[in-house]
């Protein structure tokens, strides 16, 4: 595995309300809390720095209302940071940062070297397009346009994520959760994405499924070499896919390492609390 | 016309301040070509969607050495024509035609002139629906942030699944185009027909939504392609072996009226540009 880094962020911030002079220091995980208990104002993300490396699986971890989702959302570029940097390691060498792409620009960036899976299929598919129309998409994004070959692409991509290419003009509504979220990794593949963000995939399904999901997901990222960073609560699914974990809680960063380690030895009382109750 | 003016109303109906209000929009219509700029629709003395759009395009333009041709459905003397004509003459004062090659602005529902257009000659299209997104995004807020992004990736899933459905892209009116490769743009209320004569043409071409509150444009020699795959390309409605029962034209937009007779009635199709075909009518009299 390259050592050299493909996306490094650096200081960023997110907050959601007005702002007071002593939000720093009001909020935090040492104080417990995200939320100002002066002005109301939520820090969702504070000085969070991380480098993500080309062909690694990160997982963040966190409980909720920790920020993991914000910082997410931010490096899918759906969310525009307050402050700090999104660098981005271009295949030739070049950086560029993300956040200071503008909205065209940044959509670019995001159809043609990120995808994405949310937790709820109805945030990533559109419901009212059949489940070819929603893979198509990124393909016609990419610029494909001779229908016959990008049904079959889209086959291809169905074939690979173990759903039937028969169901390809189904409506989303008619399928399960499991499969939803598979039409929604096969639409995020779709256009060859450099990154890919995984959003609390497996939460919400029943734990067969999600070892499935889980598998399609390791053998992909085996296959494809594709870098994925993974949001979850849940430390059984970082364990099984991430080589290095990032906890975070009210906004911060508390602890970062390899998987393993974080898992057998926690420093943070947080982690600690954490690995405790779950395994 | 000048002893037909309503001297009641300042020249062209319109003040002063919304005619530059719409002459500043027009600008900024020419300027990105295909982006759809808000303006502020007046109240005009006919009902919404009966072409104040275009009707509010026309008067702002409108100078009093112009030359004015109104059409709808391409017939100079159909309902709405007549009304908008009267309208605008009786507030300027400005002489009219029926002759296509004689107009200096040709204020048009759902057709294009047949007759090529100039460099010095502009169409004002009434426009029903502005918005080509909103077939698959109904909020205008978010379709305005999809046309600021260029994300047009649902627009092309509702083609893909037109084929899906119907084995063809079964688009009757309103064809969807990407105007100088950057912003989508509705044809409405052109039939496909008309579609390929707004790419690199030398004419202005202007669309009023009044509605909808929306000026576009289309400048001269602009790229206007319309959404097509390789292998389901654009294509116009044309029926081979049908022709004009008037002027025997074979290149034509054909209508269909259902004509009367002794034994019932049948179906006949004649040119929809009706002062065109009238005019080949008249130039092969003359000729035989």
């Amino acid at each position: 595995m390259s050592e050299q880094w493909l996306l490094r962020v650096e200081q960023l911030e997110k907050h959601f309300g007005p702002g007071c002079p002593v939000c720093r220091q009001l909020t935090g995980p040492t104080t417990g809390r995200s939320r100002c208990p002066r002005c109301g104002t939520v820090w969702a993300c504070v000085d969070v720095n991380l480098q993500l490396h080309a062909g690694e699986v990160l997982g963040i971890v966190g409980e909720s209302g920790s920020g993991k989702s914000t910082l997410l959302q931010m490096i899918y570029l759906a969310l525009r940071p307050d402050s700090g940097h999104i660098w981005y390691r271009e295949s030739d060498g070049q950086l560029r940062d993300l956040t200071t792409l503008n909205r065209y620009e940044a959509r670019l960036f995001q159809n043609t070297h990120l995808g994405i899976v949310y937790q709820r299929p109805e945030l990533g598919l559109n419901m009212r397009f059949s489940v070819g129309g929603n893979v198509a998409e990124k393909l016609l994004l990419a610029e494909w346009r001779h229908f016959g070959r990008i049904r079959v692409r889209t086959s291809e991509l169905m074939n690979k994520t173990e759903l039937l290419p028969e169901r390809i003009d189904d409506e989303p509504t008619t399928f399960s959760g499991g499969m939803l979220q598979r039409v929604q990794i096969a639409r995020a593949l779709a256009s060859h994405p450099t990154i890919l963000l995984l959003d609390e995939v497996t939460s919400g399904l029943d734990v067969s499924v999600q070892a499935r999901v889980l598998d399609l997901l390791r053998r992909i990222q085996w296959t494809d070499r594709i870098t994925m960073l993974l949001v979850s609560h849940d430390l059984g699914v970082v364990r099984q896919l991430a080589r290095r974990t990032i906890v975070m809680k009210n906004g911060h960063i508390v602890e970062a390492g390899l998987t393993d380690q974080i898992l057998e030895d926690p420093q943070h009382p947080y982690t600690q609390l954490l690995v405790s109750s779950a395994l | 016309m000048t002893e037909l003016t309503d001297q009641l109303y300042h020249f062209a109906l319109l003040d002063e301040d919304a005619q530059r209000e719409i002459r500043r929009k027009l600008l900024k219509a020419v300027a990105i070509p295909g982006h759809l700029v808000p303006f502020a629709s007046r109240d005009m003395p006919i009902a919404r969607g009966w072409g104040t759009g275009g009707l509010q395009i026309t008067l702002s333009l409108i100078t009093p050495e112009d030359t004015l041709k109104v059409i709808d459905q391409g017939d100079d003397e159909s309902v709405n024509a007549v009304n908008l004509r009267r309208l605008i003459t009786r507030t300027t004062g400005v002489a009219t035609t029926t002759d296509t090659t004689a107009a200096t602005i040709i204020q048009t529902r759902h057709r294009i002139p047949e007759e090529p257009m100039r460099a010095d000659q502009i169409l004002v299209l009434q426009v029903p629906m502005a918005d080509p997104l909103r077939w698959v995004e109904p909020n205008i807020e978010r379709a305005t942030i999809m046309h600021s992004e260029a994300d047009y990736g649902k627009m092309w899933v509702y083609m893909y699944e037109s084929i899906v459905r119907a084995g063809d892209l079964r688009i009757a009116s309103q064809y969807p185009v990407i105007v100088n490769r950057r912003y989508m743009m509705d044809t409405t209320p052109i039939p496909r027909w008309d579609v390929p004569k707004l790419h690199m043409a030398e004419t202005l071409y202007l669309f009023g939504a009044g509605r909808e509150k929306r000026i576009y444009a289309v400048p001269p020699y602009t790229a206007v392609e319309p959404l097509q795959f390789e292998d389901y390309p654009f294509r116009t409605e044309y029926r081979p072996g049908q022709r004009c029962a008037r002027c025997g034209a074979e290149n034509t937009f054909l209508t269909s009226h259902f004509v009367a007779d002794a034994h019932g009635g049948r179906w006949e199709t004649t040119c929809s540009d009706v002062s065109y075909c009238t005019k080949r009518c008249a130039a092969t009299e003359t000729t035989a």
